[in-house]
């Protein structure tokens, strides 16, 4: 347990190093940025018509003329203090924007990241453990043809097909126009969900498939599977006794490491079904200089991709006897 | 007397991608030929990479999916089909494997053994096997990683011996014990045998095979080049220069090594396998060379040492 507790310790150092670390470079390329504040959020012919002050107020509230340094060491002194500031986009603090896209986001991730993990798990054990044969060879041919097609592309294909051909499902958005927000339905959040979720499962499915797939066919050429057939253990038998328990501890870390995909993913996808979750955030964010929310994103989804990991870990010292065994030992 | 098990002519070769998309053929075993009795340890005895694990996996039908056996294979007198040796393994016939890797890393010994069966007389009977293998109640909750070596192996036997087998092959079920614990493992196989079970003993250490084996078969390259009865070789009767060079290379016996190194798979011809290093050697040795029936043993050899033909 002190052991556990010592690692868990020394983990949480290295992550606030970490955070540190990408605030510092998200905040770096923010600076390089060719963009200027002014001309993409207030528009080249509104600020022909604007007189010397009021360009210099807006100059001040976007920050153009602060030296670099004091902006970030400005930030980083409130953030510390809890405060993430305020969103110059969306005028509110930065935590409540992100509180808010986080709540719409999380929903999507959470659901493609089971769906992804579970399909690719099982796609991926079927495929390496019959590897060679034909289900092996239509499994992988679907994943990387998966793998090489582009989310963005995939979210658009589904779009025109289920919701513009078909029209079974909306075309965008989180929840349905012209509705008051107070009668906006669980039901109708979950319905506007599906097309999002399931473009990011279908491409993460294929990443976790081909992987899990890699790690089963080497299990299934293990001392211990050759033992076990000489034993006279059925290929069933094999694969869910031993294939499933050994292919456990990667299926883990890959399906933690995933979640780092998954938020990529969910950038692109939510733009192209105008989302409005953490990712179109991110983005708008970015395009529209608005340092303080592109940096609470980047900490707070670094956070949560370093969460994934480290949970992973822990979980590592659970399952592999190993580890639990030879902790309790010392 | 039935024999147990008998070979005749067994070839494995490999299916491996050459240069491109070229299949080449890569013959590991070729023409071996070996019969086992009931209460008979036959040894076959062979250097590291001369093909011995895959006999044991050939007749277990537990070759990988780009390999090609032919020859003929019977067992308790009937042909052993691969689907035959799927009905029969781990039960009339059993592997001993090497070492702890051939256990299940992740699963405890006493599950691992009893295949997934709870039922309390399927407990009791492997309890028993282990117990008689001095093995406790608490090596049942152990991983593998939490076994010595020497238990690894006891447990790796109590594992065949529970089938009440027919036929057992132990493939290199000595390395990494020391000479006590490795004679005390050879112990056991003797005991198997004495319960009127055919032991094939896969090795490369002659001198320990020779303390059980009955008799013993020489494998050089993939081929098998001499049967020899186990006491032939301390009454100094051996058949083939290879033998001969085997014998004299033990530390007892003058440490002698000849010059050069056995060939790979698919390296050399048809002909006799040792001829590049061989003292004797004439030309025809590069062509087919016969297996053939020589005082009381067989022998691969044109000119057999002590043979006059």
């Amino acid at each position: 347990m002190k052991h556990r507790l010592f690692f868990t310790g020394k983990k949480l150092v290295r992550m606030v190093l970490l955070l540190l670390g990408v605030s510092l470079v998200a905040f770096l390329l923010m600076s390089a940025s060719p963009l200027d504040p002014l001309q993409t959020n207030v528009g080249q012919a509104a600020l022909g018509t604007m007189s010397q002050e009021q360009i210099a107020k807006l100059e001040d509230y976007w920050g153009v003329n602060d030296p670099p340094a004091q902006r970030y060491l400005g930030w980083l002194g409130d953030f510390v203090r809890g405060d993430m500031g305020t969103s110059l986009l969306y005028r509110q603090p930065v935590s409540q924007v992100i509180g808010q896209r986080l709540q719409n986001s999380l929903w999507l991730m959470a659901f493609a990241w089971v769906i992804s993990g579970a399909l690719g798990l099982t796609l991926g054990v079927i495929a390496g453990a019959n590897r060679g044969k034909l289900v092996d060879k239509l499994i992988r041919g679907y994943c990387l043809l998966i793998s090489s097609t582009p989310a963005f592309w995939l979210a658009l294909v589904l779009l025109v097909v289920f919701g513009v051909w078909l029209g079974w499902l909306p075309i965008g958005l989180s929840v349905p126009i012209g509705v008051d927000a107070a009668s906006v339905t669980l039901a109708d959040r979950l319905y506007h969900a599906i097309l999002p979720a399931i473009t990011l499962s279908i491409t993460g499915v294929a990443n976790i498939a081909l992987h899990t797939r890699e790690k089963m066919a080497d299990i299934m050429e293990q001392d211990y599977i050759l033992l076990a057939r000489a034993r006279g253990e059925s290929h069933r038998s094999i694969v869910l006794r031993h294939g499933l328990r050994n292919v456990a501890l990667p299926a883990i870390t890959l399906q933690f490491a995933s979640i780092s995909e998954i938020f990529g993913g969910s950038v692109l996808v939510e733009q192209v079904f105008s989302y409005p979750g953490l990712g179109q955030a991110a983005v708008n964010a970015g395009l529209g200089s608005d340092l303080p929310l592109l940096l609470g994103i980047t900490v707070v989804s670094a956070a949560l991709v370093f969460g994934g990991n480290l949970i992973a870990d822990l979980l590592y010292g659970v399952v592999d006897p190993k580890i639990r065994r030879g902790v309790a030992k010392q | 007397m039935e024999p147990i098990l008998d070979v005749k002519e067994l070839s494995i070769s490999f299916t491996q991608y050459g240069r491109g998309t070229n299949q080449v053929l890569l013959p590991v075993i070729r023409d071996l030929s070996l019969t086992i009795g009931p209460g008979q340890v036959v040894a076959v005895v062979g250097s590291s990479g001369s093909g011995k694990s895959l006999l044991a996996h050939g007749i277990l039908g537990i070759l990988p999916y780009n390999s090609h056996m032919s020859g003929e294979i019977n067992f308790l007198g009937q042909p052993l089909t691969q689907r035959r040796a799927e009905q029969v393994r781990g039960k009339e016939m059993v592997l001993v494997p090497q070492g702890v890797t051939y256990l299940d890393p992740l699963m405890q010994v006493g599950p691992q053994l009893r295949k997934g069966k709870k039922d309390p007389q399927t407990r009791a009977r492997f309890r028993g096997v282990l117990d008689r293998y001095g093995l406790g109640e608490e090596v049942e909750t152990l991983y593998p990683f939490e076994l010595s070596g020497g238990m690894a192996r006891r447990v790796l036997i109590a594992t065949a011996a529970e089938a009440a087998p027919r036929l057992v092959i132990a493939d290199e079920p000595t390395p990494g014990l020391d000479a006590r614990a490795a004679r005390r493992v050879l112990g056991h196989f003797r005991e198997l045998a004495e319960g009127g079970a055919g032991v094939l003993l896969i090795t490369h250490d002659l001198e320990l095979a020779l303390t059980i084996a009955h008799r013993v078969t020489v494998f050089y390259a993939g081929v098998t080049i001499e049967e020899a009865d186990g006491a032939d070789f301390a009454a100094g009767k051996l058949r083939h220069p290879y033998t001969r060079a085997l014998w004299n290379a033990l530390p007892q016996n003058g440490f002698v090594p000849i010059p050069g190194a056995q060939p790979g798979p698919g390296e050399g011809g048809e002909g006799c396998p040792l001829a590049p290093r061989c003292p004797r050697r004439r030309p025809e040795c590069l062509g087919k060379i016969p297996y053939r029936p020589l005082d009381g043993g067989r022998v691969r050899c044109l000119y057999p040492e002590g043979g006059d033909l």
